[in-house]
């Protein structure tokens, strides 16, 4: 039924390994990047490292892992893959404009103003 | 060796995740403003969620797929509840 760990062949234990550093390496690079960068419209960018190929390498990890030791195909990290995939975008973009409208409401001048492209809908 | 191995992966991978983890908790403290706060905070939740899939790795157990399940849910909700909180000043109109 369940494989112990020494028993796992190589290949599986090399492709688990580089996969979660991969991931977590990239993970770190965008926390690095949203601790660095200058403004907040740079920093919205950085940890979206993490969100994309941090969770996609991690979660291919785990797929190989869990399939591997289970003895059969365990697929259930694919919906926490798609579901980070799809939400990221749509917090980050709500995030974004809210940034954006206190600016504006505060007349910072560094960010385009809203006059000349009206963008109501 | 494959045991010593996966191990070593594990372990490092979750300390580049905790080092992630303490870089976003510092943006939270130092961020200038609140959306900063709020972005570092979603950062946050997706670190959280990674390393209990790297936590379940370590450990063999499928356990902790759906606490990381659950936790990339909240941070959704979460974030999108704050992003409104900051464009109207509240959450529920």
């Amino acid at each position: 039924m369940t494989m112990p760990v020494a028993d796992l062949p190589l290949w599986v234990v090399i492709g688990v390994s580089v996969l979660l550093l991969l991931g977590s390496g990239l993970t770190l690079l965008g926390a690095i990047g949203l601790l660095r960068l200058p403004t907040f419209y740079q920093r919205i960018h950085a940890p979206t490292l993490g969100t994309s190929w941090g969770t996609g390498a991690i979660m291919l990890a785990s797929i190989l892992y869990f399939s591997v030791v289970g003895s059969r195909a365990v697929l259930h990290e694919i919906l926490i893959g798609v579901f980070v995939t799809l939400t990221t975008p749509v917090t980050l973009i709500l995030l974004a404009r809210a940034a954006l409208h206190r600016d504006r409401t505060e007349g910072n001048t560094s960010v385009p103003s809203a006059n000349p492209p009206q963008d109501q809908p | 060796m494959s045991a010593i191995i996966l191990f070593t992966a594990v372990s490092i991978a979750k300390v580049l995740l905790g080092l992630a983890l303490i870089i976003a908790a510092v943006r939270i403290f130092i961020g200038p403003r609140a959306q900063d706060r709020i972005l570092a905070l979603d950062a946050c939740y997706v670190i959280a969620m990674l390393m209990l899939v790297t936590f379940g790795i370590g450990s063999g157990r499928t356990v902790y797929f759906e606490a990381a399940l659950v936790i990339s849910l909240l941070g959704f909700v979460a974030t999108v509840a704050l992003a409104k909180f900051l464009m109207r000043g509240e959450v529920i109109e």
